[in-house]
């Protein structure tokens, strides 16, 4: 027999269960009834089993029948027809389609705007950190077309030693407008450099670090970047001298 | 005389320009009713929505785990367990994540001499991590007894890094995997992976390649 207390606590936690299961039932229902309707004015639009070109087309749905959008995976989107017949349309077919009170709807497809307008940038870039391959994995945030902030994480991998470093940079585009958009860079940092165990044993080192930087935008397609960089550290070692160390890398970036 | 007649011709003037103040006062305001009648009447009772595609519910992101088996050149097949996370971009390209361990056994070596320890039980730790960008090859129906369901099979290729004997090795990494998609949040993944990458651990530098097979699931968001 559990002490009075615990069954307490036990029944306090069965329910906020039971709560957080009725909001999450009660949220279902919500979206249910919220899903966007549009009409069909194309002469008819294709439904595919899944969401890629590659599935089969197993229902077509006629001018001026009434679709539910229920839910987007990359350029597709999964609808739900009048007699419940559920499969997945590119954004291109839905295009051409009306809201209920016959205005054109905006199913925008990502372009060169989006890239020019975009908020968020995630990327992954690797190249060569004096002699080392190095991996870099970064996060931006555009405080306004020309201008962002920046956090990256990189691992530089040498024969004699591995960095990690974690940097935050503020950029300048002065060319956002660009489909090959260069960037200046200013940041700093911390890095932690740790000698290879096959050698001979010596302390690892934690140290700040200032960086310039340069480098190029180039816009792929739909949400790709290309980027280039060319970037310069100085490291505020503890001992006489500080360490200046040059890193070119290139990579791939997806933004939102 | 004449400042009386000026009084009244002003008193005159006042009245008048207040008399005229208040005319083209009333004026005004009877000006307004008239363009109310203009005015639509009935206001058609319509909804109006504005479509856009942040209000629907979009599911790029793919979180998944796996087990499975790798192979650590010269230390033997080990079990591995990982995740990853994924984000699909296109309908054929996608980005991800995966971070793995495992833990290398003894080299032949050791077990043919029975008391030799090459690695100590910490050395013998082995965590990746991997940035990768895939490709759906094919996408298409599967077929299961009667039932067809979505299915990719894709390429990938990612570089990273892996910490094995206490050292980082970068590390490119190339595969093949196989989504089977029995619902649309969720996916049952069958995945094969080389990880190269240049070892010293057993005194010369060498390219090894350490082969992994797994089997995950994963769920969209």
């Amino acid at each position: 027999m559990l002490p009075k207390r615990q069954t307490n606590e036990i029944m306090r936690i069965v329910f906020f269960c039971l709560l957080v299961l009725q909001a999450l039932a009660s949220g279902q229902a919500r979206a249910e009834e919220t899903y966007l309707e549009v009409i069909v004015s194309d002469p008819y639009i294709e439904m595919h089993t899944g969401p890629a070109s590659g599935y089969p087309v197993t229902h077509v749905i006629e001018r001026g029948e009434k679709i539910k959008v229920l839910i987007r995976k990359t350029d597709w989107y999964k609808v739900r027809t009048r007699k419940n017949k559920e499969g997945w349309v590119h954004r291109n077919e839905l295009r051409q389609t009306l809201t209920l009170d016959g205005r054109k709807t905006k199913f925008r497809d990502v372009s060169i705007e989006g890239y020019r307008n975009r908020d968020w940038e995630i990327g992954l870039l690797s190249g060569d950190f004096e002699g080392a391959a190095s991996v870099t994995l970064y996060g931006t945030y555009y405080l306004t077309p020309t201008l962002s902030t920046e956090l990256s994480g990189t691992h530089a991998i040498g024969n004699f030693s591995s960095s990690v470093m974690a940097n935050v940079r503020i950029a300048a585009h002065p060319f956002p407008e660009w489909r090959v958009s260069p960037f200046f860079a200013l940041g700093a940092g911390y890095i932690k450099t740790e000698p290879d165990a096959t050698l001979v044993r010596t302390v690892d080192r934690d140290d700040p670090v200032a960086n310039v930087s340069i480098g190029t935008h180039i816009y792929l397609t739909k949400r790709f970047i290309f980027r280039l960089e060319y970037n310069n550290y100085k490291i505020f070692t503890s001992r006489n001298d500080n360490e200046e160390v040059e890193e070119w890398k290139a990579g791939f970036a997806v933004f939102f | 005389m004449e400042s009386r007649l000026c009084r009244l011709f002003l008193t005159g003037a006042h009245t008048t320009f207040l008399a005229l103040l208040m005319l083209s006062m009333t004026d005004i305001h009877a000006a307004e009713p008239l363009e109310k009648k203009t005015e639509q009447i009935i206001l058609p009772e319509l909804e109006r929505r504005e479509i856009k595609q942040a209000a629907i519910d979009a599911e790029d992101f793919e979180f998944g785990i796996f087990a499975g088996a790798l192979s650590i050149e010269d230390f033997g097949v080990n079990a591995s367990v990982g995740a990853r996370l994924t984000y699909h971009v296109t309908e054929d390209f996608f980005t991800e994540l995966s971070v793995g361990v495992s833990k290398a056994s003894e080299t032949s070596y050791e077990a043919l001499l029975g008391n030799v320890q090459l690695l100590s039980d910490d050395e013998r730790d082995y965590i990746y991590y991997n940035l990768a960008l895939g490709y759906n090859l094919f996408s298409g129906e599967a077929f299961f007894g009667k039932s067809a369901f979505n299915s990719d099979l894709y390429l990938i290729a990612g570089i990273g890094n892996t910490n094995f004997a206490n050292d980082d090795h970068f590390t490119w990494s190339i595969g093949a995997g196989y989504r089977f998609i029995p619902k649309d949040w969720y996916a049952i993944h069958i995945d094969f992976r080389d990880h190269i990458f240049n070892s010293d651990i057993l005194g010369a530098d060498k390219q090894t390649h350490n082969l992994e097979i797994n089997a995950g699931i994963s769920f969209f968001f």
